[in-house]
């Protein structure tokens, strides 16, 4: 089919989240929509799968116009969407999460569940999907319930299926696997739109590529095409895609965190994790979402009860201690969900900017709040972190996503501390923002706080870590230098043994193991190339580790 | 289009790891409760039972004669203190991992630990006494008693799987009762009576959908309001109306109990389930099509999913908010039912606050029976047949103040909902308005 | 993803609570909500008017023959509603009767002697002594609804602070002053325990306080039952009404209008408990953390709070609120303690609470005007005819329109204003 969006132009307002776009996408074709957050892609995905209508513009059909009213015009005309954030119902199988709104049902009203699950069998088979009908969605892993996504598109007979930043929540390895799939639903004469603002993914997979700024389309490219001209076409200016920072100083060890052990319903999330973090030097932890990150930053806040293991601060050991003395103790905590962890949205600016402090003098005596204290305090916050709002009396839940975390960044490090935990700081931030947060992180190492940032960005973990450390089910499975390729990572990430065999070895870019026994600083590296040494078209590293030096393979203690 | 909700389990709030988490004192909850039912059957029961206790198990005129079965009082609470003793044992042993029981074996030993509980009490108040303990008596005036609360237990049950919190379940059974009496009074049908209480149930049901669904308003304060509102509603009506007119309006027959042929003939079980109120035989048929419909019809599967995840039930084109008017309106019409029983299936005329908070407890036995029909119905009996308890204890010149046993059924809800209930996750969209951006 | 940031957003909502008590009341009467409010109640009365008359015997009569005589139907029916509506404001603001018969005494001082002067004034001492309860037990729902709990157990913690400061007025003895305050604080000290309870079981596993504390409100009524039935508990000697002593004189609240006037330290207890809740939330850490919690427990927590400590504390102080309610009707007015004392003042509560935004000011004024309906309701009864339940539909019928701005406004076509009304969250803790 081929599908042409003309002249698309949405408003919210006075802002144009799309400002009259046109593309095409060709039977059997991979196009790709590039654009950092906040550029439009996901209000045209909208618009084109019936979730909202268009205020300019037409959506063609093999040359004929098209209206669709609701997701179901869309549907029937033959495009699916695999959403960001998965619609699929947790508590349901993966044959009822299929059927869902086509159920098949006999004459007694009863639904037949065999015929949905010989349905999803078929299809699972012909694109080498793997997936299970019965399974519990919320038991599978999150590159299988992507599938189920996909499998819900292809059972309504898209013929354009739309990704919505699919590799987000995938390990390199399922991200070829992906592709791998991609390839072969083209291949069948299905179109695919991905939407990205990962450059080199984009590169790897797309038959073409679209770039939106601002709502606006800035250019369309074929690839071979570098990251540079990307880039720049993406924010519109030379950027400089990491921020340059000094080597680092490292000092002694202030964060230690020994055998760490967090139990829950499902297992244990944590697992005998260990690691240290010294005076100036960033600790990146790389994984995929749901690997225990989470609960590893609760756990080392107080927020999760540990059932074993030990959490030290300067030889302080804060292993039982409640959040409150953790934040007293010298801990900064930047939370990954800010609107829900981060910021109490109705109140002002200035209240959330003391939130952790307004029982402190001077912000209040006794029981009495100092109000003007208060204010005072937000005052010379907004001036130093430059936070965009209209007052410091506005409710912080009115603040975009940058500048929300510019208040919690302030309120933490405005705070005399020697740790600083910042879990997944620039999700769903701008550009502006992203480079904001990063050198305010660099600058706090500078000063000589120890540093954990946790994501699931490769970029970002690049960007700012001394050291990197690798978390898979619960446990670290390996310690690198920055200087790693990210096929190295991409393997720990899903699981590879450390080759090394040796706990707290860190193995350099050039290929020789350190073991870091806490003793002297590691010798200085290069600083790291900004291009990434891994082609994105490699191969993906097997799964099985190759045994090194003739030494068996061991699992990470 | 919004983003779902995060698919992160509000973790920060819950105080411990699995088992039991959410009680007081955590994992051991169950098995500290048991010992507690233990010595309460031993200590207080055992020590103090005198005599023989004389169960009998056949009422009059039944067909097949069952005879009665006397015990030695005293041993027969031992007996159930031994039992007990033995269960909180296991369940220890469970909790502390040496071995480990299923979920459905723990909730059967609830029930088990509760029954034993039941007959040390028996055998202790009915111990010396001339008269026999009515077992059959016993029963079915349980399960006549826990008629409204089973059918405002389905109502909640239909209700929350489709995300809509309904408080006001104790004013819909209010405004059944009310309407069924007048609407049987006046016109003399019973039948007529009973659509009209349905259809009260519903009209309550409509405003709660409206204001819930359209205004999103917030649910609980809405039913709380709602319910005041029918409160203050019939207490006039009743004050302004019914009471100088009492003899035309609030006068009606009520329905007599039908006997069901062959399995109303059933030693012990057949006068039971089988010879009783019309409005029981409407409870099996609704708990049936409403456990199946949930689990293996179209409805259920869209209803389930608009309660758990209703942005990706609208992305596939299933209408969201018409399904909740639907839902929450037809539950109305049962919660009407139950009302109506308590006049025109019982006492006959209209009094005011007649339901005396069942509509809250069949939300309590909704939570207990962890959001299912079955479980909900299962609920709203321990809650019947503590009232019916009550009612037993007091005819057989048991020495506890007749308020202190009024309240038992409360404070066993309490006990229930905080205590052995732990953390029950509902449908995660419960009690958050839709709202398609 | 995140949506496009805003440009500059015209009028942002102003949340900071640095503001002196006084912007707060203009800010409150200047805010559209209150025009919202206002309309609802318009709604009411008309809505509860409507239900009068059409309940009325002579206006049913005068329908049956609405198209013979259709002038009189109207006249009559607006008679029942109107005559109960002037009755009520007879009874609780002033009756031009007593006004006049004032002013035709000879002097003040016949005036003064024969009570004229007091009994112009009777109707707002009572509408006074009605609000007492009504704006105490008020402030211990909107106190703990600042917190994010819906505390609609007032009628258990009412009973609790009853039977504390009906038992210490009958009890002990203690001179003038002393007494007074021990019952008083008795009242909060038993109301206080019964919020804590519900507070620490939700702290502790979850349960919803709605379930629970509707519970408890049974429990408790059962169990005065319980305690008013025997003599060794608390029924008076001598008798067998369930219904205890008569409290001390000493342990009476003190008349502030001489003696033909009901109105006491009570109401200016209520007025004064106002404040402290105003003061307590917008001026103390402590209240600071309730807000917190109330609006974003999660967040609070991982900012240091201890959200748990502060639910039972909230529930706490918002429970021995209702047990002052509770003190000042036993030892203002009532003097012994009945198995109906509570009366509907757990209700009662919650309607105040929701009128008033869940705001001290709010409450205080929504106290008033319920205390209004509540004082002329008597009168009403005896002059009309009309039973008193329709004081309770008028209240219920306020509430659920002030709870629902959007539907106001369309039924009077206002303009969508910020809808600032009773949408805050309370459900997110139902299913945690």
């Amino acid at each position: 089919m081929e599908l042409e969006l003309r002249g698309i132009t949405k408003r919210f307002g006075l802002l144009a989240a799309n400002d009259g776009i046109s593309l095409s996408v060709a039977p059997g074709q991979v196009h790709a929509l590039l654009g950092e957050n906040g550029a439009g892609k996901t209000t045209l995905m909208n618009v084109l799968y019936g979730l909202t209508q268009p205020d300019e513009g037409e959506i063609l059909i093999d040359g004929k116009p098209a209206r669709f009213g609701s997701p179901r015009d869309a549907i029937a005309a033959g495009i699916g969407m695999v959403h960001q954030h998965f619609m699929l119902v947790p508590v349901f199988t993966v044959a009822d999460n299929v059927t869902l709104g086509i159920e098949e049902a006999g004459r007694s009203g009863l639904l037949d569940r065999r015929k949905t699950r010989r349905d999803v069998a078929d299809l699972s088979h012909r694109y080498g999907l793997d997936v299970k009908p019965d399974a519990l969605v919320e038991e599978l892993p999150v590159g299988i319930q992507q599938r189920v996504e996909i499998i819900k598109a292809l059972v309504r007979q898209a013929r354009v299926l739309i990704l919505d930043e699919p590799t987000a929540v995938l390990t390199p390895a399922e991200t070829e696997e992906l592709f791998r799939i991609i390839r072969q639903l083209t291949g069948a004469g299905t179109s695919v739109i991905f939407i990205s603002h990962k450059l080199r993914e984009v590169q790897a997979i797309a038959d073409t590529i679209t770039v939106l700024r601002r709502g606006q389309v800035v250019g369309q490219r074929t690839p071979p095409v570098t990251e540079d001209d990307l880039a720049a076409l993406m924010v519109g200016r030379n950027v400089q895609l990491r921020v340059s920072k000094d080597l680092a100083k490292p000092g002694e060890v202030v964060l230690d965190v020994a055998g760490l052990t967090v139990a829950d319903a499902g297992g244990l999330p944590v697992n005998g994790l260990s690691f240290q973090v010294r005076a100036g030097e960033i600790l990146g932890i790389a994984g995929v979402q749901g690997n225990g990150q989470t609960e590893l930053c609760e756990a080392l806040m107080g927020l999760r009860p540990t059932t074993a293991g030990s959490v030290t601060v300067e030889g302080h050991d804060l292993t039982r201690a409640s959040p409150r003395s953790r934040l007293r103790a010298g801990v900064a905590y930047v939370p990954e969900d800010r609107t829900d962890d981060g910021l109490v949205g109705s109140f002002s600016v200035a209240e959330n900017l003391v939130l952790d402090m307004y029982d402190r003098a001077p912000y209040s005596s006794g029981i009495n709040l100092n109000l003007a204290a208060v204010r005072e305090n937000a005052a010379a916050r907004i001036e130093e972190f430059d936070i965009r709002t209209g007052s410091a009396a506005t409710a912080a839940g009115t603040l975009s996503g940058g500048n929300q975390q510019k208040v919690i960044l302030a309120r933490e490090v405005g705070r005399e501390h020697k740790v600083l935990i910042a879990s997944q700081p620039t999700r769903g931030l701008d550009v502006g923002s992203i480079e904001f947060v990063h050198r305010r992180i660099i600058q706090q190492r500078d000063h000589g706080v120890a540093v954990v940032i946790v994501s699931s960005e490769l970029d970002e973990i690049y960007a700012l870590a001394d050291r990197i450390a690798v978390m898979y089910e619960g446990k670290i499975t390996g310690f690198r230098d920055p200087g790693v390729p990210a096929a190295e990572l991409g393997r720990l990430m899903a699981g590879g043994a450390d080759s090394t065999g040796i706990p707290g070895a860190v193995v350099g870019a050039d290929g020789v193991t350190r073991v870091d026994d806490g003793g002297e600083p590691p010798a200085p590296d290069e600083p790291p190339a900004p291009d990434e040494p891994a082609a994105p078209d490699e191969p993906a590293a097997p799964d099985e580790p190759a045994a090194q030096d003739g030494q068996p393979a061991q699992e990470e203690a | 289009m919004t983003a779902a909700a995060s698919d992160r389990l509000p973790v920060l709030l819950s105080p411990g790891p699995s088992d039991g988490a959410g009680t007081f004192g955590g994992r051991f909850a169950a098995p500290v409760t048991y010992l507690v039912f233990c010595l309460l059957d031993i200590l207080v029961f055992g020590l103090h039972a005198k005599g023989d206790v004389t169960f009998s198990f056949t009422p009059e005129f039944a067909k097949v004669s069952v005879p009665n079965l006397t015990l030695a009082a005293a041993a027969t609470c031992y007996f159930c203190g031994a039992l007990t003793l033995a269960l909180a044992a296991a369940r220890l042993l469970d909790v502390l991992g040496v071995a480990r029981l299923g979920r459905v074996p723990r909730r059967v030993i609830i029930g088990v630990v509760l029954f034993l509980f039941v007959i040390a009490l028996l055998a202790w108040a009915g111990g010396g006494q001339s008269i026999p303990v009515g077992v059959v008596n016993l029963l079915s005036g349980s399960l006549n008693l826990s008629i409204p609360i089973m059918l405002g237990a389905l109502t909640a049950v239909v209700c929350s799987t489709s995300g809509v919190i309904n408080i006001a379940i104790e004013g819909q059974l209010l405004l059944g009762a009310f309407c069924a009496a007048i609407a049987t009074s006046v016109t003399g049908s019973l039948w007529l009576g009973l659509i009209c209480g349905a259809a009260a149930g519903a009209l309550v049901a409509a405003v709660l959908a409206a204001f819930a669904i359209a205004y999103r308003v917030d649910q609980i304060v809405l039913g709380v309001v709602l319910n005041i509102l029918v409160l203050g509603l019939t207490g006039y009506l009743y004050n302004a109306v019914m009471v100088p007119y009492g003899d035309t309006l609030n006068n009606p027959d009520t329905f007599n109990p039908v006997k069901i042929p062959l399995l109303g003939d059933i030693p012990i079980l057949g006068p039971v389930f089988f010879d009783a109120s019309v409005f029981l035989y409407i409870t099996y048929v609704l708990l049936i099509a409403i456990q199946v419909g949930l689990a293996r019809t179209r409805w259920g599967l869209r209803t389930r999913a608009i309660g758990e995840h209703p942005v990706a039930a609208d992305t596939v084109g299933i209408r969201v908010l018409a399904m909740r008017y639907r839902n929450v309106i037809l539950a109305g019409l049962i919660a009407g039912i139950g009302g109506a029983y308590f006049t025109i299936g019982s006492v006959g005329s209209f009094g005011p606050d007649m339901s005396s908070g069942e509509g809250y407890i069949a939300l309590a036995a909704m939570i207990f029976g962890r959001y299912t029909p079955l479980g909900a119905i299962g609920a709203a009996l321990l809650f019947g047949f503590t009232t019916q308890l009550q009612s037993i204890l007091s005819s057989i010149n048991v020495p506890i103040q007749s308020n202190l046993l009024l309240l038992t059924p409360y404070v066993v809800t309490i006990i229930v909902v905080a205590g052995l209930v732990g953390k029950v996750r509902g449908p995660r969209a419960e009690g958050v308005p839709y709202v398609k951006s | 993803m995140t949506t496009p940031s805003p440009a500059t957003p015209a009028a942002e909502p102003q949340a900071g609570r640095d503001r002196s008590f006084g912007e707060h009341l203009r800010d409150a009467i200047q805010d559209s909500t209150v025009t919202v409010t206002v309309l609802a109640l318009i709604a009411a009365v008309v809505l509860g008017g409507l239900l009068t008359a059409f309940t009325n015997n002579a206006v049913l009569h005068a329908w049956s023959d609405f198209f013979s005589a259709p002038g009189n139907a109207i006249a009559k029916a607006w008679d029942a509603a109107a005559g109960t509506y002037v009755a009520l404001f007879e009874g609780s603001v002033f009756n031009p009767h007593d006004v006049a018969a004032l002013f035709q005494q000879a002097s003040i001082s016949t005036a003064i002697h024969d009570n004229y002067l007091s009994k112009v004034f009777y109707p707002l001492s009572e509408t006074a002594v009605q609000a007492t309860p009504l704006i105490l037990a008020g402030l211990a729902v909107a106190l703990p609804y600042q917190a994010g709990m819906f505390n609609i157990g007032g009628q258990s913690q009412f009973i609790g602070g009853a039977i504390m400061a009906a038992w210490l007025g009958y009890a002990v003895n203690l001179p003038f002053f002393v007494h007074v305050v021990v019952c008083v604080l008795g009242g909060f000290v038993g109301g206080a325990a019964l919020g804590w309870l519900a507070g620490e079981i939700k702290a502790r596993t979850g349960a919803h306080e709605v379930v629970v504390t509707i519970m408890l409100n049974y429990v408790m009524q059962y169990f005065l039952a319980y305690l008013l039935s025997s003599h060794s508990l608390m029924q008076a000697p001598g008798g067998s009404n369930s219904i205890t002593q008569a409290i001390a004189s000493n342990a009476h609240l003190s008349l502030i209008a001489g003696t033909h006037l009901r109105i006491n330290v009570g109401f200016l207890i209520a007025l004064a408990c106002a404040f402290g809740v105003w003061w307590l939330l917008n001026r103390t850490t402590t209240g600071f953390e309730f807000r917190s919690v109330g609006a974003n427990a999660s967040a609070s927590r991982v900012a240091g709070m201890n959200v748990e400590r502060n639910w039972a504390l909230v529930m706490a102080i918002g429970g021995g609120l209702a047990g002052l309610a509770a003190a000042s009707v036993i030892m203002g007015t009532d003097f012994t303690l009945n198995p109906q004392s509570y009366g509907t003042y757990g209700i009662d509560a919650i309607t105040v609470a929701l009128l008033g935004l869940g705001r001290p000011g709010g409450v205080v004024a929504a106290g008033l005007l319920f205390g209004a309906l509540h004082a002329g309701s008597p009168g009403m009864q005896t002059a009309t005819g009309t039973p008193v339940q329709i004081v309770q539909v008028i209240q219920a019928l306020i509430v659920l329109f002030v709870a629902a701005p959007p539907l106001v406004r369309t039924v009077f076509r206002l303009r969508a204003a910020r809808a600032r009304g009773v949408s805050t969250s309370m459900s997110k803790g139902w299913n945690a």
